[in-house]
Formats: C-alpha cells, structure tokens, sequence
C-alpha cells in the first residue's frame, strides 16, 4: 500500500514536473513558419499558437484550395465540366460566327461562354478540372479562407458576357445558319437543274 | 449604528473581494491552462486579452433565469444562494493581518469547518431540484466525496490544532511568528520567539504537519471538487453535474463559489499550517527582517502572496492530473488519507505530551 502510495505521488510529480516545463517555455512562441522552411521541426518548445487571422501559415503553392477561371484564356471546350466528379461546372456555350481571337497560349477561340459558373459549395477539391484544361486558365488560387452569407454567394460566376451581348451573338449565329441554310440550298438547287 | 455600518462595510468588502478574486482568477486559471498546454488563451479583448472575464460576467449577467419546467423551484432558486452565501461566511473568521479579522471568534476553526460542509446540502439541493439525471448523480458524488473528505481533513486541522493549542485562527496565527504569546520552538527544540520567519510556522514547528499539510492539500482539492477530483462536475461525463440546468446569474454565483472556495481551503491552510499573515522573512543577527515585515499592510501582502502561491498549485494540478474514477477516490480517501491523516493526530498528541512539556 505505502509503495503504491509512492508510485502515486512519484508519477504526480513527473506529470507536474512536466506540465510545469511547458509553463515555463510559454514565456516564448514558434515562429510562423512554413512546412517546407528548413527548421520546421527544429521548433519543439514554446506555444504552438497561430493567431490566424492576424497570421498565417504559408500555404504550400501547388495545395487545393479556391478556383479561379482566367475568362479570356478559356476556349469554352467544357471539358472541365465533364470531368468533374460532383457535376459542379456549369457552362453554356455559344458558336461564335468567325474566329474570336486567341488565347495567350496561342489556341484559337471559336466558342462564346455566356455561363461559366463554378459552384464552389459543391466542389469537393478534387483539381481534376484543372488537370483537363487544354489552356491551363482554370486554376487553384492560394486562397482558402472564404465565408460568404449566403450559400448562393458560393456559385462563382466567371462569364464576363452580358445578357445582352450573347442575345446579339445567338442572333448572329442565326443568321449566319440560316444563311449558310439558304446557300446550301441554292447549291442543291443548282446541282438538280444541272443534271 | 455604527456598529451595523461596519458589519455592513465588512460584507461588502468581503463580496467585493471575492468577486474581484473570482475574474481575475478565472484569467488567470485560463492563462496558465493554455500556456501548460503550449497555448496564449484569450488574447482579443483587451491585451493579452485581460479583459475577457468581464465580458463573459457581462454576458452571463444578461442572460435569462431558465427553471427547467419538471425542476422543484423552490430548492432550485435557493440552492445557489445556499452554495454561495456558505462559503462567504466562511470568510467572515479569517485573519487577515494581526489586527484585521472580520469576525474574532475563539472557536474559528471549528466555525469555517462546520460552514464548508453547508455547501454540500446546496449541491445536493441543485442537483435534486434540478430533477435531471446528470443533475443528481452529480450531486451525489458531491456529498459522498465531500462528506468522506470531511474526515481526513478534519483530523488534520486537529493535530494542528494540537499543536497551537487553541481553535482561535487569529491566536493560531499569532504563535506562527515573532508576535507569539507562547513559547514557540523550531522542531520542538530551538526556541525562536524573537527569530520567527519560517522557522516559526506550524510545519516547522511540528515537522509531521508537513505530511499533514499536504493532506489537507489534496483533501481540500477534494472539498472543493477540483480536478483531479471533479467527479461532481465532469464535463466529459456529466455536462457540469449538478450545475447543469444552471443559466445567467444563478449560475454566475455557483462559479464564484467555487473560485471563492479555492482561496477559502488555501486561506485555512495557511493560516493554521503555514504561518497566516506572518512573515516568511527570519530576524538573523542585528538584520530584523521579521520585524520589518510584520504589520497590517504586510499581513495583507503576506497572506495574499501565499494563498496566491497555493490556488496557483491548485490550478497548476488540475490541468495536469487526469480525473480520479470513483473507488480511486474513495480508495485515496478511507485507504490513504484517513489512516495518514490518523497517525498525524498521534503524533501531535505524543508531540505536545513529550516534547512540549518536557
Ligand atoms: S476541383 Fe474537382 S470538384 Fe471542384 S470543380 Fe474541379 S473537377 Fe469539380
Ligand atoms: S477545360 Fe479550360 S478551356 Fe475548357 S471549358 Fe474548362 S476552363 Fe475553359
């Protein structure tokens, strides 16, 4: 019993002696410091505390976090929208009546995207979007940290069209179809009344 | 008339004391978790966050009085005030300075031990009345640990009690130091009326009181159902115990009890084993460092400083030691403590027959 009573106290006080240490090493912090920093497990002592937001961790470059879509660069090719698993992408695309431009990787622009939404509340990270873009202008950005207050706040929008402007492009595909149509037609025309 | 003033300022003072105690010890027990579990604690309102105790009193003074609809009301509504008005009055027999004692009483000993025990019926009360079933389990290992804690903690106030030869806290204090009116010797042989200090305090006097001190260190944590002994409360198993259906105020001054508890134990420790308001400092030679810092003021600090020290240990074992489980507790109590606690009360007496009047 008395031995028993001694172990008792004796693993008390190497509980006390230890959390006592830890006291005394809060009177310094560890450093905000990045994974990749070298000394990144030299720090053992000292409070582990991060004061987020006042600071913050360096995120790793290549980590998933936000989407971004970089309009211009995009040829409206859909097949981000395809591949991602939870369906999340949702474009509309538009035939543009002649080439549109190109892309800063030199791809041409065919395609006019009058949607390009991104519902991010849905996304699940997965960076398989940014993998299949044949002009790399869907990415991950470093940004993390994003509170919105209301969930429809989390359906990115990335289509710099107007309502206005794809009524106009649609009415223009039209007419380009119709008059591909009527030509197409005449043509037919003239091959009968040649035989 | 004058007389009733002063009661009334003495109370007053008392409660603000202990209110002021409770925020700052709050802070303070937060700071010292988060830094033992490498942690800053509350850093956002005010500087390092000093003053987020008030907010939260702010907050819980704000808040609505919820009686749950099945509770027994009555006992319910008086079992705080019964919780908290017990150990304030048990303030009411401590010295503070060696003329500064709310309430003589040439029984004070026996008086705070008989009012500590009063907040056991409150618990027991809020968690009847409360009629929840975390409510009253954790009321009921409140009263068992409480009442079977009374017993090792009582007889080692005894054989300190021995020792000093009376049940009076402020004459206790008073034969702890260079102001004695007995005859006091360090280890029961050196006299050291005129050299006082440390020499002079009750577990120096009577070495075995150190065993018996840190008996009623550990018995006290018990009394007032800190961890490792917070069986009665439990977070993790009983969402708080018997203050669970607690809101607002009501809940407020159950707290406060608590944090007043803690200094009230760590007050009677002092006072009865580590010399009370008088001075740890020892006159040597023609330097008198006792006779220096013996005085009101000095009281005051003195016995501050080394309650201060004691809550802090008390805090400082509570976010170390895990929880006892229940036989453990009882195991410590009747198996450990009493026996321990036993062989101190012989002790005191063959010490006091031998030694003293040889
Ligand atoms: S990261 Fe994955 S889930 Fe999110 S949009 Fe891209 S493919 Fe879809
Ligand atoms: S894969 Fe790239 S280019 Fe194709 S639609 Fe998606 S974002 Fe645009």
């Amino acid at each position: 019993m008395i031995k028993e009573a001694f172990n008792g106290l004796r693993t008390a006080w190497k509980g006390l002696a230890l959390t006592l240490k830890h006291f005394g090493a809060a009177s310094e912090s560890k450093k905000v410091k990045g994974i990749n920093e070298a000394n990144y497990f030299g720090q053992q002592a000292g409070i582990a505390t991060v004061q987020y937001p006042h600071q913050k961790l360096p995120v790793p470059e290549v980590g998933r976090y936000q989407l971004d879509v970089v309009i211009d660069d995009c040829i409206v090719c859909d097949l981000c929208a395809k591949i991602c698993p939870v369906d999340c992408i949702d474009i509309e695309s538009i035939k543009a009546t002649d080439v549109i431009g190109k892309t800063s990787d030199g791809s041409v622009k065919r395609l006019y995207a009058p949607k390009f939404d991104i519902d991010m509340a849905k996304c699940m990270y997965c960076g398989l979007c940014t993998t299949v873009c044949p002009t790399e202008c869907i990415i991950m950005t470093a940004e993390y940290d994003k509170s919105v207050t209301h969930i429809s706040d989390l359906n990115y929008k990335f289509a710099s069209m107007t309502d206005a402007e794809a009524a106009q492009k649609r009415l223009e595909l039209e007419q380009q179809l119709a008059e591909r149509q009527a030509a197409k037609a005449a043509a037919l025309k003239k091959m009968e009344e040649d035989k | 008339m004058n007389f009733y003033l002063i009661y009334f300022l003495v109370a007053i003072a008392i409660f603000g004391f202990i209110a002021t105690f409770s925020l700052v010890s709050v802070y303070a027990e937060r700071k010292i978790s988060a830094f033992i579990q490498d942690r800053l604690g509350p850093m956002e309102v005010g500087k390092y966050g000093w003053l987020q105790t008030a907010a939260d009193i702010l907050k819980l003074i704000q808040k609505e009085y919820i009686v749950p609809a099945l509770a027994d009301k009555v006992l319910f509504t008086i079992a705080p005030v019964i919780i908290f008005v017990a150990v304030y009055l048990g303030f009411v027999a401590l010295p503070w300075a060696p003329s500064l004692v709310p309430a003589s009483m040439n029984i004070g000993v026996f008086y705070v031990f008989a009012i500590i025990s009063v907040e056991a019926v409150g618990i027991l009360m809020a968690g009847w009345g409360s009629n929840n079933k975390y409510s009253l389990l954790g009321a009921v290992r409140s009263v068992a640990q409480m009442v079977s804690y009374e017993i090792p903690i009582g007889f080692v106030i005894i054989s300190a009690v021995m020792i000093s030869q009376s049940l009076d806290l402020q004459v206790i204090n008073y034969n702890q130091g260079i102001l004695a009116t007995q005859e006091i010797k360090f280890l029961g042989f050196l006299n050291v009326n005129h050299i006082g200090g440390v020499l002079a305090w009750n577990v120096f006097k009577a070495p075995h009181l150190l065993v018996a001190y840190v008996i009623y260190f550990i018995a006290s944590l018990a009394e007032c159902n800190r961890a490792p002994f917070d069986l009665p409360e439990a977070e993790s198993e009983l969402i708080g115990g018997f203050h669970t259906e607690y809101t607002g105020l009501r809940f407020a001054f159950i707290f406060l009890a608590e944090y007043a508890m803690m200094f009230l134990v760590a007050m009677l420790g002092v006072t009865l084993f580590l010399g009370g308001w008088n001075t740890p400092l020892p006159n040597i030679g023609s330097l008198h460092l006792a006779d220096y810092t013996t005085g009101t003021f000095w009281g005051i600090f003195w016995v501050m400083a080394k309650c201060l020290l004691v809550v802090a240990a008390q805090m400082w074992i509570r976010w170390t030691l895990p929880r006892l489980r229940v036989d453990q507790l009882m195991t410590l109590c009747w198996k450990v403590l009493t026996p321990l606690a036993f062989a101190c009360l012989v002790v005191s007496g063959l010490w006091r027959l031998i030694l003293l009047s040889a």
